[in-house]
C-alpha cells in the first residue's frame, strides 16, 4: 500500500512561519553578541591587566 | 486501531507577528526615535554597533513594557474600539504568554543594555519599565485622572537613557529632554481622549474627559502647552541646544499655544459638528511638534560640531 503524503494544513504554514520567526530572531541574537565582543575587545584597553593575575605594569592608574 | 479526531479549533492561533505586535511596535518607533537624539546629542562618542546595539535593547524594553501592560489590560483593551484586535482580547495569544514575554523580554534587555552600554543606562530602563507596567497600568490608569500625567513619565525616559549610553550618567540636557516629553504627554493624550469620546469611557477609565468633563479637558490642554512652552525653550539654553533649536521651538510653541487656545475656546456642539476636525488636527501637529523638536536638537549639535551654529 502506498501512503500518500497529506497536504499542509494552513496551520502547519502559520507554525512553520513562527518557527522561522523564532530561528531568525535567535541567529540574529548569536550575530550581536559576538559583535557586541569583537567590538568590546577591540576597544578594550590593557584588558591583560586583569587576567587571572592582576599585572600592575598593564594597568595605566597604577603607574 | 481507529483514528482519533482533535477538535480543537486553531484557527485563531498566533502568527510570529502577533508576538511582535505584543510589543507595539508604533510605540517603539518613538522610543527608538528620542533614544536615538538623547544618544546623538551627547557629548561623548560611542561606537556605532554599541549604540545600534544599545537602542535595539532600549527598544526591546519599552516593547517588554508594552508586552505586560497588554497582559494586564486585556479586560478594557477588549472594550475599547482602538484595542479591540489587539492580540491577547482577539485570542490570539494567551495572557499567560503575553505576561512571559513581557517578563523574558524585560529581563534580557535590561541585561543586554548593561553588558552593551553601562548600568546607569540599563537601571533607568528598568526603572522605566517597572514605571510603565506597574506604577502607570497596574496603579494609576484605573484609579485617577491623572493617570496620563504621570504616566507620561515613562515615555519620556528614552532620550535620557540615550544619554546616559553615551555619557554613563545624567545631567540637566538629559533631564530638559525628559521634561520635554513629559510636559508634553497630556495635551497630546488629552486631545485623542477629546474625539476618542465613547472608547475610554466604555472600558471605565478615568479619562479627564470621563471624570471632569470635556470643557475641564480642553482648559488643561491649554494648561499644559503653556507650561510646556518654557520647558521646551529652556534646552535653548543649554549645551545642545543653539539658535537653530531656538528658533524652530519658538514657531512650534507658538502654533502649538495657538492650537490649544482655538481647542478651549471650541465648545462641544462646535467640535460634534465638524466631528473634531481642529482635536484632530492639534493630535496630528502635537507629534510633528515632538518631532521637530528632536530633529532641531540634532542637527543643531552636528553643526556645532563643524563650528557652524552655536550660542
Amino acid at each position: 500500500m502506498v501512503s500518500e503524503f497529506r497536504k499542509d494544513h494552513e496551520l502547519h504554514k502559520r507554525r512553520f512561519g513562527r518557527n522561522m520567526g523564532l530561528g531568525g530572531v535567535l541567529i540574529a541574537f548569536v550575530l550581536l553578541v559576538f559583535g557586541l565582543t569583537i567590538v568590546k575587545i577591540s576597544e578594550g584597553t590593557s584588558l591583560q591587566g586583569f587576567d587571572h593575575v592582576v599585572r600592575p605594569e598593564l594597568i595605566l592608574e597604577a603607574q | 486501531m481507529t483514528d482519533t479526531t482533535t477538535l480543537i479549533d486553531h484557527s485563531n492561533e498566533a502568527e510570529f507577528g502577533d508576538y511582535i505586535a505584543l510589543l507595539k511596535p508604533r510605540v517603539m518607533s518613538l522610543v527608538v526615535f528620542t533614544a536615538l537624539a538623547g544618544l546623538f546629542v551627547a557629548p561623548v562618542s560611542v561606537h556605532p554597533f554599541v549604540a545600534f546595539t544599545a537602542i535595539l535593547f532600549i527598544a526591546i524594553g519599552g516593547g517588554a513594557s508594552g508586552a505586560l501592560n497588554m497582559w494586564w489590560d486585556a479586560d478594557i483593551d477588549a472594550v475599547m474600539r482602538r484595542t479591540a484586535k489587539r492580540p491577547v482580547p482577539s485570542g490570539r495569544v494567551t495572557a499567560g504568554e503575553a505576561l512571559a514575554v513581557g517578563l523574558a523580554l524585560s529581563v534580557l534587555s535590561v541585561l543586554m543594555l548593561g553588558l552593551a552600554a553601562n548600568w546607569v543606562a540599563a537601571g533607568l530602563l528598568a526603572f522605566t519599565i517597572f514605571f510603565y507596567a506597574v506604577v502607570y497600568t497596574m496603579w494609576l490608569k484605573r484609579s485617577t485622572p491623572q493617570n496620563i500625567v504621570i504616566g507620561g513619565a515613562a515615555g519620556a525616559f528614552p532620550p535620557m537613557i540615550g544619554w546616559a549610553v553615551a555619557t554613563g550618567g545624567v545631567s540637566v540636557e538629559s533631564v530638559l529632554m525628559f521634561v520635554l516629553i513629559f510636559m508634553w504627554t497630556p495635551p497630546h493624550f488629552w486631545a485623542l481622549a477629546l474625539f476618542m469620546k465613547d472608547d475610554y469611557s466604555n472600558a471605565g477609565v478615568p479619562m479627564l474627559t470621563v471624570t471632569h468633563g470635556r470643557k475641564t479637558t480642553r482648559a488643561h490642554i491649554l494648561v499644559y502647552t503653556l507650561l510646556l512652552a518654557p520647558m521646551a525653550l529652556a534646552l535653548a539654553a543649554t549645551s545642545i541646544g543653539g539658535p537653530l533649536y531656538l528658533a524652530v521651538s519658538v514657531v512650534l510653541n507658538a502654533l502649538f499655544i495657538k492650537g490649544a487656545i482655538i481647542i478651549w475656546r471650541r465648545d462641544e456642539d462646535a467640535a460634534v459638528a465638524d466631528e473634531y476636525k481642529v482635536e484632530k488636527k492639534f493630535f496630528r501637529f502635537s507629534l510633528v511638534y515632538l518631532f521637530l523638536h528632536f530633529v532641531a536638537l540634532m542637527v543643531g549639535v552636528a553643526l556645532a560640531n563643524f563650528g557652524v551654529g552655536t550660542w
